[in-house]
């Protein structure tokens, strides 16, 4: 048994330690928006946040994860409600087939926590993880670029 | 008594001075007049071919190439235990580069660690292996950079320690150190083998990273290729068989260093995947030959039995974030994906390289196929790391436990990166 903080919830999981964050989330805590894309943490469609960072929920193993904090793209805001990074990526029309749009909000996410003011490269570069086979880069781009500013303005 | 000591003290100074002065003559390097480099077409095709030939044996643009900057403009940090020196732009822009360079300017900094105007380069530039390159080749060098595109970029001011920011101090350095010559062929060895070792000795640089550094970063000439170290990762000794269970051939070395991966062995991670990279432009023959000098010189060494296979403990960590790639029967490992215990890095006399690889992985090859593996930076604490490290050694390796494997994941995650 593994107690597992996800969005500020404590979750009693009842799963084999080497059992990866991704299959938890989705099939025992019904969290479905981070995707199975891989497997191999090469596709990012599983990104979440632990500790702030973004990982590969797909090849993290919950027994590194009891007493960090998890946090998912349904930790963000909701369909009615969502957040300032899902926002800019809505506003953006930033997903095509949207199969790599959980992962990607999440690097994002970490990212501008970590950095409010990234340059273009650094967006870049912190989003290289994460592929998508519909070739909506420049959007996503843009989006977090104004998921960036819109953070900005919230803080003042 | 005053005067006696005022006159002893002026002959100390005035001795000083004089030291100075022809220490000063001795180092001092005339300025070499700028020129507007002579058009494309006067070279030759033929000639900037085998100036990009040589260029991607040499690895040029990896050290002279900033992040996401273009290539050969310089601007990429190298740390040294002296501090951080920034590598120069070597486009053919006239202001920030080398355009204003003549030939002569160009041969003379390879052959002797100083640019056009005279001033000393610090020899993290590898003169002191270029020095012994063939005036044919220097030139051919010269014919492929001075073609580039030019590119305006001015390099960061290198911060090193003093005194060692004054750039004088280098004609000492290479008064110690710096042996000039043409590099010389071994007539006892084929035609190969020299093509090979003139390659690795001069251009290819190799001992650069692969060979002990003293004190004052000067390759130990004795102990050459007994392993060194590059940007927080060891570089393995390559004058002695590895410390995996297969030594390396001429085929599994040539397809290692011209694709980054050897079924047998493994991926080139850290600095040495750059290399590969490189490696991948130049000509087939000439690594190949390189791959030769180098099987000559680890067959010297005692061969060592293969152990046979261990049984595999079972481990959460191990099982979860690595196995889905590295355990017996993994996708990866129907793909020919060796398993772990074939790793020089997992059989390694010391856990950094171990280590760097599990928090950095193995980067995206931009454009072109090849391995990969994401980082566990962030994935894992320090403990789970040491954890994971013990793991790997104990259950895929022969050797004994890697002592300071904490402090080593320490120094790893200080150097930052992730």
């Amino acid at each position: 048994m593994f107690t597992l903080t996800v969005n500020g919830r404590q979750h009693d999981v009842d799963a084999e330690p080497d059992t990866p964050l991704l299959y938890v989330l989705r099939d025992d805590l019904q969290l479905n928006g981070a995707k199975f894309g891989c497997g191999f943490g090469q596709c990012g469609a599983c990104t979440v946040m632990v500790d702030g960072k973004a990982i590969f929920s797909c090849v993290t193993p919950i027994a590194l994860l009891p007493a960090r904090q998890i946090k998912t793209i349904e930790g963000l805001g909701t369909e009615s409600a969502p957040g300032v990074v899902q926002r800019a990526f809505i506003d953006e029309q930033a997903a095509q087939c949207g199969y790599c749009i959980a992962g990607m909000v999440m690097r994002a996410q970490a990212l501008l926590e970590r950095n409010p003011s990234p340059t273009e490269d650094q967006i870049r570069e912190a989003m290289m993880p994460n592929l998508c086979r519909c070739g909506t880069h420049m959007r996503i781009l843009r989006a977090v670029e104004r998921a960036a500013l819109a953070m900005k303005g919230a803080a003042l | 008594m005053a005067f006696r000591a005022g006159l002893i003290g002026s002959i100390v100074v005035g001795g000083i001075l004089a030291i100075g002065v022809v220490c000063v003559a001795l180092a001092w390097k005339p300025s070499i007049e700028p020129v507007t480099p002579p058009p494309t077409a006067s070279f030759g095709a033929d000639r900037v071919a085998r100036g990009a030939a040589l260029a991607a044996v040499g690895d040029c643009v990896v050290c002279h190439t900033a992040k996401s900057g273009q290539p050969f403009a310089g601007g990429r940090p190298l740390s040294t235990p002296f501090g951080v020196i920034y590598a120069t732009n070597i486009t053919p822009d006239a202001e920030t580069g080398i355009g204003a360079w003549s030939e002569q300017a160009f041969v003379r900094s390879m052959r002797e660690g100083v640019d056009r105007t005279g001033q000393y380069l610090y020899p993290a530039f590898p003169y002191p292996h270029f020095t012994h390159a063939t005036d044919q080749d220097i030139e051919a060098l010269y014919a492929f950079l001075i073609t580039r595109t030019p590119v305006s970029a001015k390099s960061p001011p290198n911060a090193l320690v003093f005194p060692l920011n004054i750039r004088w101090l280098v004609a000492g350095w290479d008064l110690l150190f710096l042996r000039t010559g043409e590099w010389r062929p071994d007539p006892s060895q084929g035609a190969e083998w020299n093509r090979g070792a003139y390659l690795v000795e001069t251009l290819g640089h190799c001992g650069a990273c692969h060979t002990p550094l003293n004190a004052l970063g000067a390759e130990e000439g004795s102990r050459a290729f007994a392993g060194g170290e590059a940007e927080g990762w060891d570089a393995p000794a390559l004058r002695t068989t590895p410390p995996g269970p297969e030594p390396w051939s001429v085929e599994t070395l040539t397809e290692y260093l011209r694709t980054g991966f050897a079924p047998s062995h493994g991926a080139a991670a850290g600095p040495m995947r750059e290399v590969t990279n490189e490696l991948a432009r130049a000509p087939i023959e000439d690594v190949r030959a390189i791959a030769v000098y180098f099987a000559s010189l680890m067959s010297k060494s005692p061969a060592r039995k293969a152990p046979a296979g261990k049984a595999i403990a079972y481990d959460a960590i191990f099982e979860g974030a690595c196995g889905g790639c590295h355990a017996p029967g993994s996708p990866l490992r129907q793909l020919g994906a060796p398993s772990l215990a074939a790793s020089s890095v997992v059989n390694a006399p010391s856990p950094r390289d171990a280590i760097q690889i599990i928090l950095r992985g193995i980067p995206w090859r931009e454009g072109r196929a090849g391995p990969f593996m994401p980082g566990f930076a962030d994935e894992l604490s320090d403990q789970q790391v040491a954890h994971l490290v013990g793991y790997l050694r104990a259950n895929f390796s022969h050797s004994p436990a890697w002592p300071d494997v904490e402090k080593e994941i320490r120094r790893a995650r200080e150097q930052g990166g992730s």
